[in-house]
């Protein structure tokens, strides 16, 4: 039987552009381009390196987020996944974590699924609590944060490496799974994927479609609220000498000066 | 006042420091109860009722160290029914993240992670929060259920306040999904001998520029002479050239030492992502374009294998 692998990617705002908070101190999404999150091209990288290993795979991407999202997952298609689904609806706007794991969960048995794959955090709410959240909304194992991953004989395995400990796990199929960037670099959309990409199915869906109450998600159904957000302020610009031989002491002195040594 | 509960991180009972300062802050909005889970409660009781936890909620079993996440999420669970908190404050870690964000489903509580610092608020504790790589501070409180806060090492300075600490034992019935992820091996990672990155004060960290994994003894007798955490870029660690334990940035360590001192290390955003909100932040590095040296309270242009060494000499000197 088929291996069915549900991709979970988010569509977040460029890292490295200038973000900032919309007036309701969501993510102001307007402002810097989006893009699949970095993290989560891993994610479907080792997808695609899982369903080689098995005789036969089929791998869904599925995101929750705007309009704009589907470029994100047109970008995993284009990576070898075969199918998306987008869930988009005007409700789902500053949905909080666990609003965001009930629409993925709700979406993840709609698809079907033997293996979920996650990124280890997304680039710009940085939680890394999700796959935890939706593993046990599904109520299978959680095996997260790998740098290592394979799936045989209706397990998978992997290695975590953790802050204490580096750890080999192991959980029977269905399970939720999460992937870090140690796990092997992304591979680049070929150009014949790109265009193949164009002929893959993407399906739409709202919350009526997965049964979800408008209640439980958005910026009400949140059970956190941010108050305030307020812009670091640049740092005071620094002394910055130039090494004419004496760097190392100067340095030092000014170590000295401000009581470190 | 409530009782807040605080999930104690511990290696075979010797408490780590952020547990220390999870305790301290914990105090701030109610009387700090510690849950500890494994081995070793008659170690860390003292310890914990120092630093002003009235109880120790303690439960043992295989289960914790055999099985990932959710027999903690369980026993958290059965601590929450036990005490009925006013908030539950967990260290932000990878595994501390997750059994926080189980337990804040299972309560139907909202969460906050990685918190930077928690105060006593009108609507409950606030917490906060750096954000999009740290170029943002925000204030957020949780409003439906019990606070779950995941709070990051360094957020404060650990303080004594003697209470009770008396030890009760935690009963806690694990459910069908405690078992699902088996922990086949187990490796502990070698001490260096030197400080924990994320609990340092000071950390001196090493990048691209130098060059090669042969090279890197330059960056730790630095770190040695300062007592300091060695920590490296992503760019270093991807090159096989320090473990990936020692990453700082995004997607590794983030700190938040007194002092930083980054040696060849451009000072793209997701390494500044950890490590801007350091006090004190010191580069050497050749170019000076850097952006790093936008950050910088001290920075040298110049070449680190002349800069760092006569740095450490004169360290060495000063100190005598
Ligand atoms: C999703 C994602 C997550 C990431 N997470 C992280 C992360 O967690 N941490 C992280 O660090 N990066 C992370 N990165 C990578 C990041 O974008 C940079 O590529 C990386 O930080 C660069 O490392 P570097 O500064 O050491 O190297 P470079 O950018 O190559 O800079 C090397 C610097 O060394 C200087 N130099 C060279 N030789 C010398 C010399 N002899 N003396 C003095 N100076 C010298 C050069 O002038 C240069 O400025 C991430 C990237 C992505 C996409
Ligand atoms: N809106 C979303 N749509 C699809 N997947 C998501 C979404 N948000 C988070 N994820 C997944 O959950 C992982 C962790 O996200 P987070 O807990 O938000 O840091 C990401 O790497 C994604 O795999």
């Amino acid at each position: 039987m088929s291996l069915r692998i549900v991709v979970c990617v988010k569509y977040v705002p460029d890292a490295t552009g200038d973000r900032h908070f919309a007036e309701d101190l969501t993510t102001d999404r307007d402002a810097v381009d989006g893009l699949l999150s970095e993290l989560d091209e891993y994610a479907v990288e080792q997808a695609l390196q899982i369903a080689d290993a098995a005789d036969d795979a089929e791998i869904t991407v599925l995101t929750v987020g705007p309009e704009d999202a589907k470029d994100a997952l047109r970008k995993a298609l284009s990576m070898g996944a075969h199918k998306a689904i987008h869930v988009e609806d005007d409700a789902l706007h500053g949905t909080d974590v666990f609003g965001t794991s009930l629409v993925l969960a709700k979406a993840v048995e709609h698809a079907g699924f033997d293996l979920v794959v996650c990124g280890m955090a997304s680039t710009d709410g940085t939680m890394g609590v999700l796959p935890a959240i939706l593993a046990e909304r599904l109520g299978v194992p959680q095996v997260t944060q790998l740098s290592e991953v394979s799936v045989a004989d209706g397990k998978v395995t992997g290695r975590r490496d953790g802050d204490a400990a580096s750890e080999q796990l192991e959980a029977s199929l269905p399970a939720v799974i999460s992937v870090t960037d140690q796990s092997g670099e992304a591979r680049y959309p070929s150009f014949k994927g790109i265009m193949a990409a164009k002929k893959k199915p993407v399906e739409s869906l709202d919350l009526s479609d997965l049964d979800i109450d408008e209640a439980t998600v958005g910026l009400s159904g949140s059970w956190s609220t941010v108050d305030e957000a307020t812009q670091r302020p640049a740092r005071t610009a620094g002394t910055i000498v130039k090494d004419e031989g004496e760097g190392g002491k100067q340095l030092a002195a000014f170590l000295a000066e401000q009581k470190f040594i | 006042m409530g009782e807040v509960l605080v999930l104690v991180d511990h290696v075979d009972g010797a408490v780590r420091k952020p547990t220390l300062e999870l305790l301290t802050l914990a105090r701030r909005i109610g009387e700090p109860v510690a849950v500890f889970l494994g081995a070793g409660v008659d170690t860390a009781a003292p310890v914990l009722a120092e630093y002003g936890a009235v109880k120790v909620l303690a439960a043992d079993a295989a289960e914790f160290a055999d099985y990932l996440v959710v027999p903690k999420v369980d026993a958290l669970q059965a601590a929450a029914q036990a005490v009925e908190p006013v908030a539950v404050l967990v260290p932000s870690s990878a595994e501390g993240k997750e059994i926080a964000a189980r337990l804040a489903l299972r309560l139907g509580s909202g969460i906050i992670t990685d918190a930077t610092d928690v105060e006593p608020g009108e609507g409950g504790p606030v917490a906060t929060q750096a954000v999009f790589a740290a170029s943002f501070t925000t204030k957020s409180r949780i409003t439906t259920g019990v606070p779950v806060i995941t709070v990051k090492p360094n957020s404060a300075a650990p303080e004594a306040a003697p209470a009770a600490g008396t030890v009760e034992q935690l009963a806690v019935s694990f459910g069908e999904l405690a078992t699902g992820t088996k922990v086949l091996t187990r490796t502990p990672r070698e001490s260096t001998g030197r400080p924990e990155l994320t609990e340092a004060a000071i950390v001196v960290s090493g990048g691209r520029g130098v060059n090669g994994a042969e090279n890197f003894h330059v960056i730790e007798a630095l770190a040695d002479s300062l007592g300091a955490a060695v920590g490296a870029s992503r760019a270093a660690v991807d090159a096989g050239w320090y473990p990936h334990t020692n990453q700082v940035g995004q997607t590794g360590k983030s700190v938040s030492p007194q002092l930083y001192i980054a040696n060849g290390i451009s000072g793209a955003i997701q390494h500044r992502a950890g490590m801007q909100t350091s006090k004190t932040i010191v580069a050497v590095n050749k170019d000076a374009e850097a952006p790093i040296f936008d950050l910088v309270d001290y920075g040298v242009v110049g070449d680190l294998f002349q800069v760092v060494p006569q740095l450490t000499e004169e360290i060495t000197a000063r100190k005598g």
